[in-house]
């Protein structure tokens, strides 16, 4: 469980994180996601107290961070797997030794210290890279490495800082399995900071929205995919680029699989007594769920209330689309 | 004499030549076990006291380097000279070997700590965050960390100090220090003695280019 109250972090007159409350429950994918300059990195360096928050506090799994003297620090951190950016590995260790550092850290004794690393490899699926230097992986490898050695003392909450930025959409893939693996089997909170949509929608299950250090949107995947006119959702899930109608009026519909009929686009346009048109459609898994996102083009004499009313009474949310709805959607957060 | 227009016979020249060089080399061999002794963890205080290190303090920093550049600010002849006083409380004496070591010792660690400084300010700054991360204690950070990835540029500032000190033998040998400066300059310079001279030459310059190419390749193979 991570909880954060309050968290205020300046560096002089500058303002970098500006009143965050956040809560990860355990063993929960959460994801902060927001453009870059947003305050994410800052943000995962409070976590794990690199950085000292200006104020608020930092719970982990009940004990208060902010309060602790260095001595304390160094254990409690001990509790917090972290993994960096592009894994930050050593390039004169092999990946064992880079994944038993936390280990000799803690001063186990070596023949345990080769057996805890040998399971952290097996885990992540590098056993047979043990003896490799950094320089002889991939990126995609590397950042296993980083993960085992985030996991290297069992905590109970694991920091991602961009674990899949620059990684290919294969490796990216894996490294994801990899983390949803972890919170499965092992209970493990995971906190993964990010600026790829595509991570947010895969993993994890609830979602914050930083800009200019303040939480601007959060949620639980599924529930901030049903809104359909949050900034959050549109970044989460955009709608497909839909080609503009002069006799119709465009209309964008967002719903959950598990809300709705299948029959409800033929029944909202026999209720409306008129032909709607699709004009664009998607179906996605977000947050566990399949949701689907339409962009349908409706007769513009139509009563806009008289509209809305009847897809609601389907289970679908629709809103009026305006012009520049597409590019708001591609430059949303990232 | 007639010496001083022939110069020594070249069959005679390697026994002037050889104890020369063990004098340089042991000159040199006892200042680089002071200069890393005392420049190496100088050089990761000056690093770890500044702002991207593990114990930032502008005070200490701004004092420890302060010091540092002293040492360096002064050409070694101007230092050696300035520091007689010094150099005669310490080793009671101003010539000789024991004189030298004093002189080239303050150079050379002032010179050696700036270039651990270096070395280690190389070592991308999230690793230091992954020890902090990971539970390790500043100590432990320094040494499994900070020595470890910097341990290939160390090994060049090693070869590059190795160097500076055999030129600052040389004009050690200025004061009588003994060594191959010394040889060069009282036999080669002052009595005009070309073959001592040519083989003082020769010898320095392929002493250098040996340590240079094994410093290099040390290097190379610490390097992954």
């Amino acid at each position: 469980m991570i909880e954060i109250s309050g968290l205020t972090k300046s560096y002089g007159a500058t303002t970098v994180l500006d009143g965050i409350d956040f809560r990860v429950d355990d063993a929960q994918i959460a994801a902060i996601v927001g453009p870059s300059g947003a305050g994410k990195s800052t943000l995962a360096r409070c976590i794990n107290l690199l950085e000292r928050p200006t104020t608020g506090t930092i719970t982990v799994d009940d004990r208060e961070l902010t309060s602790l003297s260095r001595r304390d620090l160094r254990d409690a951190r001990r509790q917090i797997g972290t993994v960096f950016q592009s894994a930050s590995l050593l390039r004169r260790l092999t990946a064992a030794q880079n994944v038993a550092l936390p280990l000799r850290y803690l001063g186990l004794s070596d023949a345990e210290l080769r057996l805890r690393v040998r399971d952290l490899l097996d885990r992540v699926g590098m056993l047979h890279r043990a003896n490799h230097y950094p320089a002889q992986l991939s990126g995609g490898q590397r950042q296993r490495i980083g993960i085992a050695r985030g996991l290297a003392l069992q905590p109970s909450v694991l920091l991602s800082d961009e674990a899949t930025s620059g990684l290919d959409p294969d490796a990216t893939r894996s490294i994801l399995d990899l983390l949803t693996g972890l919170r499965d089997d092992l209970g493990v909170t995971i906190l993964v900071i990010t600026h790829e949509m595509d991570v947010v929608r895969t993993v994890a299950d609830v979602v914050a929205h930083l800009d200019h250090g303040r939480i601007v949107e959060s949620g639980a995947v599924a529930d901030v995919v049903r809104r359909s006119d949050s900034t959050l959702s549109r970044a989460l899930l955009p709608l497909p680029p839909a080609p503009a109608e002069d006799t119709l009026r465009t209309w964008r519909l967002r719903y959950a699989a598990d809300a709705i009929d299948p029959r409800w686009l033929a029944r909202a346009g026999r209720e409306l007594g008129t032909d709607i048109a699709v004009l664009a459609a998607l179906v996605e898994e977000a947050g566990h769920e399949q949701v689907g996102r339409l962009t349908v083009g409706v007769d513009a004499g139509l009563d806009d209330r008289r509209v809305a009313e009847a897809f609601a009474r389907q289970g679908i949310r629709a809103a009026r689309a305006t012009d520049g709805d597409v590019e708001l959607d591609e430059q949303a957060i990232a | 004499m007639t010496a001083l227009v022939l110069g020594t016979p070249w069959g005679e020249v390697p026994d002037l030549l050889l104890p020369a060089l063990g004098e340089t080399a042991l000159m040199v061999g006892i200042v680089m076990a002071i200069v890393v002794a005392l420049g190496l963890p100088l050089g990761l205080l000056i690093f770890n006291t500044s702002p991207g290190g593990l114990a930032p303090n502008r005070t200490v920093n701004a004092s420890i380097s302060w010091i540092a550049n002293l040492g360096r600010s002064l050409p070694f002849l101007v230092l050696m000279a300035a520091i007689i006083p010094f150099t005669r409380f310490v080793v009671g004496t101003t010539i000789g070997i024991q004189a030298a070591i004093i002189p080239m010792s303050l150079a050379g660690i002032a010179f050696f700590a700036r270039l651990v400084e270096n070395a280690v300010r190389e070592i991308p700054p999230e690793l230091l965050d992954v020890g902090l991360a990971t539970g390790g204690s500043r100590w432990q950070i320094v040494r499994s960390i900070q020595l470890v990835e910097a341990l290939p540029a160390l090994a060049a500032a090693l070869t590059l100090n190795v160097i500076a000190m055999i030129e600052y033998s040389a004009i050690a040998g200025a004061i009588g220090a003994g060594g191959l400066g010394y040889l060069a300059v009282n036999y080669g310079y002052q009595q005009f003695d070309d073959n001592i001279m040519i083989s003082c030459i020769v010898l320095l310059v392929v002493l250098v280019q040996v340590i240079q190419f094994t410093g290099d390749r040390v290097v190379r193979v610490l390097s992954h």
